[in-house]
């Protein structure tokens, strides 16, 4: 098979820490053409009951690719970045983050299957953000894996 | 029907649909500043060449950030328990999505929205799910 499944399941991610900005929220807001004023400005995400601007809901994937080395265990699986496709993603959240809190990520890679008589392998990538001890959110991608290049 | 903080919940509701306008290069630029996805397939059409691409696309993780939008737009974000969303086909660049979602479930506390991005064309781009607190 293409990939080394024991090898995968078996891989540890570094523990991540950041602190999440709120320039950084702004400028995803802008980027995605955000109306609502309550994710832009602070005095708005207060007037909405907010302690500051709210994570987001996709933006923890963008807080997992500012850890070092984001794509890092698919060099540690001798897999090349462009045969990779992201298949799907999925979000569960136990609460709203905001800008100023501390978050710690874990991850993992958590399951590894094949399709098409190995020509695609699946990979389902978890990550768990944590404020204190309290779970915030997890992520889960699946990550396709060509045995071809991306074809013209 | 069902109103939750003047939400309107029943079967088959439809979230007023979210039209964006075409993307363009420099939303692309932003998006990948911003989003920390710094994949050059998507802002570098030597790459994107090289990949065998006739032109950069946008990232799927813009048009999953469309559908936050979609629903946060509709209900507030600490409603929202959990969602997926499929990459099904990629968006060129100039494309306009539009995001729609539809009430297909009510009940135990939760109501679960049926979730797509289109374009203009009417390519399904985007397939997705998710699950609304009452």
């Amino acid at each position: 098979m293409g990939v080394d499944r024991d090898a995968a399941l078996g891989l540890t991610f570094p523990r991540y820490e950041r602190v999440v900005e709120r320039g950084e929220l702004q400028a995803f807001a802008a980027a995605i053409g955000e109306t609502d004023p309550m994710y832009h400005d602070p005095q708005a995400a207060v007037a909405a009951g907010h302690p500051d601007l709210p994570v987001p809901p996709t933006y923890f994937f963008s807080l997992e690719l500012l850890a070092p080395r984001p794509f890092g265990y698919l060099d540690d699986l001798g897999i090349d970045i462009g045969s990779i496709l992201h298949g799907s993603q999925q979000f569960t959240y136990h609460d709203l983050a905001h800008a100023g809190d501390r978050l710690v990520i874990t991850s993992r890679l958590v399951d590894v299957f094949e399709k098409s008589a190995g020509a695609l392998t699946f990979m389902v990538k978890e990550s768990a953000f944590h404020r204190d001890e309290q779970l915030v959110a997890t992520t889960g991608a699946t990550v396709i894996v060509r045995r071809q290049p991306v074809p013209a | 029907m069902t109103t939750v903080d003047g939400l309107e919940l029943t079967l088959g509701t439809e979230l007023p649909a979210l039209e964006l306008p075409p993307i363009s290069r420099g939303t692309l630029a932003l998006f990948a500043g911003a989003s920390h996805d710094h994949n050059p397939v998507h802002i570098d059409l030597d790459v994107a060449r090289a990949a065998g691409f006739d032109d950069v696309f946008a990232h799927g993780m813009l048009s999953m950030a469309y559908l936050g939008r979609l629903l946060t737009g509709w209900a507030p974000q600490d409603r929202l328990m959990s969602w997926t969303a499929r990459f099904v086909a990629i968006t060129p660049v100039h494309g306009a999505p539009t995001c729609r979602g539809r009430v297909i479930q009510v009940g135990d506390g939760v109501a679960r929205v049926d979730l797509s991005v289109q374009l203009a064309d009417g390519t399904t781009t985007m397939t997705g799910e998710a699950v609304i607190a009452l």
